[in-house]
């Protein structure tokens, strides 16, 4: 998962070469998009092998509800993918020169926020497609077009903290990540049981 | 019905004055695009029935209704840039409306997909998840890619269609016709479900009987 990220954000940098000394607006982009991708690869274990080898069996016999199973799930991908980012970032500063110093609190708010709500939507998915034959190439088309305002405001916020903005700028696209997180937990609370349902 | 409307839009209706012909369009895009909306709506609606009751037919309605709105969605997505090219002078824009609907098919197609490759006993269960996921994303969608294109510089977005008398007949003329339309494919596309899927059933009986 790390190396993979250290890939996409190395080859945009090939990709782009010097551009990206002259248009720094491309930044912010290319970090969330070495942190979906990779974020994905994790996604597509985080239920594959259980459901392989019965261990979901086991799970759904304990005595917990499948809401907490769902819990569980989405904070360890959530763990897993937060480490997974701060070495991506570490990578990401060296490659970029970027000065993220001053703004570390934000922008931690911001990748913390962004990447809670894509786990939230991936472990739904990933539960649902490692079901399913091509479980791969399932969860990224279910993951993507329903993660787009994630995206969109990840993308928007990081770039605008990178500039220097204040945090009232960010704001916006903050309450917009919040209220994705919100209602993607409440429709998992609500929805998960059915999925596990055998 | 269908005829009716076809001769309202090219004879009935007056050429639009800046647009021209071009503008004609109109008549088939706008009633397509909230049929579309209607349809997801049905399949959203119909997918929380279905988690509710369990009853296969409002699953089968979701399935049936997601298709048609589809089909309308692309008519949407293919008619808009015809559209567009000569008013806007580009194909395609980032406004909120044209990138929420193209989200939108992205997400029905996903549904169709996610049917095809999900095994039997857990198809309705998934897909009915999915159907309620995707359309209360579809507001957070909107309202982020609206937000994004505030701060970005927009290209040309108002519409300032006031519409005359004819035209306003049209217009309601073909989306009557249109939502005739969508409910008699509605019923067909059921009835055909519902005959394969007891097709399914008696093929199933059968196999069995020989096995024994």
């Amino acid at each position: 998962m790390c190396l993979f990220s250290f890939l996409v954000v190395i080859i945009f940098s090939f990709a782009f070469g010097t551009d990206l000394q002259v248009y720094n607006g491309m930044v912010p982009g290319i970090l969330w998009v070495a942190f979906i991708f990779s974020g994905l690869l994790g996604l597509n274990r985080s239920f594959g092998t259980e459901r392989d080898k019965g261990t979901l069996s086991g799970l759904l016999l304990c005595p917990v509800a499948p809401w907490e199973i769902f819990l569980a799930k989405m904070i360890g991908t959530l763990i897993f993918t937060t480490i997974m980012e701060i070495f991506t970032f570490l990578v990401f500063i060296i490659l970029y020169n970027q000065n993220v110093l001053p703004f570390l609190v934000p922008l931690s708010l911001v990748i913390f926020l962004g990447t809670l709500g894509f786990s939230i939507v991936g472990t739904i998915f990933s539960a649902m497609s490692s079901a399913t034959k091509a479980r791969d190439v399932i969860l990224s088309i279910l993951v993507f077009p329903i993660s787009v305002p994630v995206i969109i405001a990840s993308v928007k916020a990081t770039g605008l903290i990178l500039e220097g903005r204040s945090i009232q700028t960010v704001y916006a696209w903050l309450k917009i990540l919040v209220a994705f997180d919100m209602v993607f937990l409440l429709l998992a609370y609500l929805t998960f049981s059915h999925i596990m349902e055998e | 019905m269908m005829l009716l409307a076809l001769y309202a839009i090219f004879f009935y209706a007056p050429v639009e004055k800046t647009m021209g012909l071009v503008q004609k369009i109109f008549y088939i895009h706008v009633p397509a695009a909230f049929i579309a909306f209607l349809a997801f709506f049905i399949t959203f609606a119909a997918s929380i029935l279905y988690l509710v009751k369990k009853d296969n037919q409002w699953d089968l309605i979701a399935l049936c209704s997601a298709e048609i709105g589809i089909i309308f969605c692309t008519i949407v997505l293919v008619t808009g840039p015809i559209w567009a090219k000569p008013v806007w002078n580009v194909w395609w824009t980032w406004d909120p409306r044209l990138t929420t609907t193209l989200i939108l098919w992205f997400i029905y197609v996903a549904y169709l997909m996610l049917r095809g490759v999900v095994g039997e006993n857990k198809k309705a269960n998934f897909s009915a998840v999915f159907g309620i996921i995707g359309f209360v994303n579809v507001p957070l969608t909107f309202f982020a890619i609206r937000l994004w294109r505030t701060i970005h510089p927009v290209m040309i977005t108002s519409r300032g269609i006031n519409i005359s008398g004819p035209m306003k007949d049209t217009l309601a003329l073909t989306f009557s016709a249109f939502c005739l339309l969508f409910i008699f494919l509605l019923l067909t596309r059921m009835r055909l479900e519902k005959m394969k899927r007891a097709t399914e059933t008696v093929i199933a009986m059968f196999e069995e009987r020989h096995h024994f």
